[in-house]
């Protein structure tokens, strides 16, 4: 099966893809009447072009790295974890919990407790779905799909009526305790010297979300149980006959995989917010799935894709502000096609890639 | 609760089960044939705008629905062009399709109208009326019947009694029919229809137009029916609730119909009661809008009466070579 060498598999076919993907939002961009060149560079000027741009960018990456990680970890056992939104969701609930529980004293003393209760409340969400799928053979695709609206209805109650600051009309808890604000980069990179936008929502998460990329290359490649978390995912029943239980590699891919989509809460309801408020995931959730399909559930390859769909996001802000006629509903569309061709249609890009190098290798030969 | 607010809910049962039902019987259509389909919400979504948009523009609702039914085959074709040709998976083009539709809309809409993501207000002939049905104002003073004919049964827009009748139509070209017995064998086993002599790309295809075509009426009873115009993001959910009943029906158009009203009913009273007493607990309005997808999963469970789906859902088909 080895037609393609290994560099065309990991960047030759993802940048195809992406090129594909930004011609065809570059003609919608046409359609509408305005140029895609001009769109391109208020794009990147503004996701790239300051350090204010910067601070927003690798902030959205750092929750697309936490959904990416989460969807990658899935599809290595070849489980489609769809349900990422809802358990962010319920990650950020958790967050926001041990943050409010005491008058944390400093926020590295919060900060441990806060990742075991944005992780263990993810992966309890996707327990259940877990145990279904494992269990009793239901679809975890339709049963995380149900848990994301299960989730946003259950914030939603809990913040409307139970959670919510007595006599005030929003629906969000109190401000977080001054002792769980995590510091952001302009006071990080402030210990060093280094100048940065002070009101940039970057934080000593986006650290975090690098520990757990690191942490999910270690798991998948260097341990025993990474290993059988692939060997399930490439055949069930070579897994089986090796002795791998199905329903515990299931059950660990899951809870792993939500415990990553709930640490999302670190950074946008305990770095950000610094309270609870209803959507807090804004449909990060979703783009993981498109980043762990760009960037084929490597880690490193979820935190390039993580970045860039980070500059989409933050530079399809900026763009609405600069060319209101182009809204910020272009990064759906972009997302939306990253996920086609990446995805879906992703045999109408390989296939032809595939004759071009067998035709090489044989005039080589 | 008299008997008039009684009405009431069940008319607006009816009205908020009609697009459900549609999309449910879209991706029963695409199912049954061994399509999954989580890209009905998109479908839906874009129907929705381009059949306001266009009836808008043009003053004509038919020429918008035509456009918003277009618009939604397009979207089916290119789900049918990713799962059947080029063997993708059909989880993940579903997705795609669903943020194509919710980007595509709004950025259109807004260069047509910039009305943040808005079509104009439809009036008149650019909308769907309500048609009393005959003999409804004679009929009225029967006592109990008479008010049900009237409130309930009489007054809906002609999408809702086209939803309805495409009931009784499904469970007949799908039970009744070759056309359905090859479809539904697709969807089984279609290795077995491929050595038959019958095109298994042919049939998949004709299922996801078919999906296409109905998704489309639903998303244009939701913008020139069901409401005066398009709003971002106004499927909200709908093509989700629709697979849930799907699931629910396991499969099934009458229990199809019977799953929409269902979840038509709890949105009704979702929709009227911000809490509603059930023996002594206040069961707030939010558990009432989740109870479809918690129904949804205890059915997955397999804990009341298991649901099944189509055995060669899923997967691509792949002639021997």
């Amino acid at each position: 099966m080895d037609t393609l060498p290994r560099w065309a598999d990991v960047i030759l076919i993802p940048v195809i893809n992406l090129v594909l993907a930004l011609l065809v939002s570059g003609l919608v961009v046409l359609y509408i009447g305005e140029n895609p060149i001009e769109a391109i560079k208020i794009l990147l000027n503004g996701a790239i072009g300051s350090t204010r741009g910067w601070g927003y960018t690798l902030y959205f990456a750092t929750n697309f790295i936490f959904t990416g990680l989460a969807v990658s970890i899935a599809f290595h056992a070849r489980l489609f974890n769809i349900g990422g939104e809802g358990q962010a969701a319920i990650g950020g609930l958790g967050v926001a919990l041990v943050s409010l529980s005491i008058n944390w004293p400093h926020w590295a003393v919060a900060l441990p407790f806060a990742i075991i209760g944005g992780a263990v409340f993810g992966a309890a969400w996707a327990a259940i779905p877990a145990y279904l799928q494992a269990r009793r053979g239901s679809h975890i695709v339709i049963t995380t799909i149900m848990f994301n609206f299960i989730a946003s209805a259950l914030l939603v109650y809990l913040l409307v009526n139970v959670m919510k600051v007595p006599g005030s009309m929003a629906p969000e808890t109190a401000a977080f305790p001054k002792g769980t604000n995590l510091p952001n980069a302009y006071q990080v990179l402030g210990w060093f010297g280094i100048p940065f936008n002070k009101f940039a929502p970057l934080n000593i998460a986006f650290l975090l979300a690098l520990v757990c990329c690191v942490g999910v290359w270690a798991l998948i490649w260097r341990t025993r149980l990474g290993y059988q978390l692939r060997a399930y995912g490439h055949s069930e029943s070579a897994a089986v006959y090796a002795g791998i239980s199905p329903f515990r590699i299931t059950m660990i891919a899951m809870l792993i995989s939500g415990g990553l989509a709930g640490l999302m809460g670190i950074n946008a309801v305990m770095g950000e917010a610094e309270r609870l408020v209803i959507d807090s995931v804004q449909g990060a959730g979703f783009v993981g799935i498109a980043v762990a399909l760009m960037g084929r559930s490597h880690p490193l390859g979820v935190f390039l894709a993580a970045v860039l769909f980070g500059i989409l996001t933050q530079g399809g802000i900026e763009l609405e502000f600069e060319i209101p006629a182009v809204s910020r509903e272009m990064i759906l569309v972009i997302q939306a096609l990253v996920i086609l061709f990446t995805g879906a249609l992703e045999n109408m890009v390989r296939a032809p890639v595939e004759r071009l190098f067998q035709r090489r290798k044989k005039r080589s030969s | 609760m008299d008997y008039q607010v009684i009405l009431q809910i069940l008319d607006s049962t009816l009205r908020l089960a009609t697009p459900l039902l549609l999309a449910c019987l879209a991706g029963l259509f695409s199912e049954r044939a061994g399509i999954f389909d989580i890209g009905l919400e998109g479908k839906m979504l874009i129907a929705a705008f381009f059949s306001a948009a266009i009836a808008a523009t043009t003053g004509s609702v038919w020429i918008g629905l035509f456009a918003g039914i277009s618009a939604s085959v397009a979207l089916a074709m290119l789900h049918g062009l990713a799962s059947i040709t080029f063997r993708g998976d059909q989880l993940i083009s579903g997705v795609a399709i669903n943020f194509l539709a919710a980007g595509l809309t709004v950025l259109i809409s807004e260069d047509w109208f910039q009305q943040g993501g808005r079509t104009p207000q439809l009036a008149g002939a650019a909308r769907f009326n309500p048609i009393d049905l005959p003999f409804a104002d004679t009929f009225s003073v029967v006592p109990i019947l008479g008010p049900i004919y009237k409130e309930v049964i009489s007054g809906h827009t002609i999408l809702v009694y086209a939803a309805l009748l495409a009931v009784p139509l499904t469970w007949y070209v799908l039970f009744r029919t070759r056309f359905g017995l090859r479809l539904r064998a697709v969807g089984e086993n279609p290795g077995a229809v491929d050595t038959a002599g019958i095109s298994v790309t042919r049939l998949r295809y004709t299922a996801v137009v078919i999906c296409g075509i109905l998704c489309g009426l639903a998303g244009a009873y939701l913008a020139t029916g069901f409401a005066a115009g398009f709003v971002k993001e106004m499927s909200a959910g709908r093509g989700f609730i629709a697979l849930a009943a799907l699931i629910f029906a396991k499969w099934r158009p009458w229990q199809a119909l019977g799953a929409t009203l269902l979840f038509g009913l709890l949105d009704a009273l979702g929709t009227r009661y911000q809490n509603i007493e059930v023996i002594g607990f206040n069961v707030p309005v939010q558990f009432m809008q989740a109870l479809p997808y918690i129904l949804t999963v205890v059915i997955l469970a397999g804990f009341v009466g298991k649901a099944i789906p189509p055995r060669a859902g899923g997967a691509p088909y792949v002639k021997e070579r």
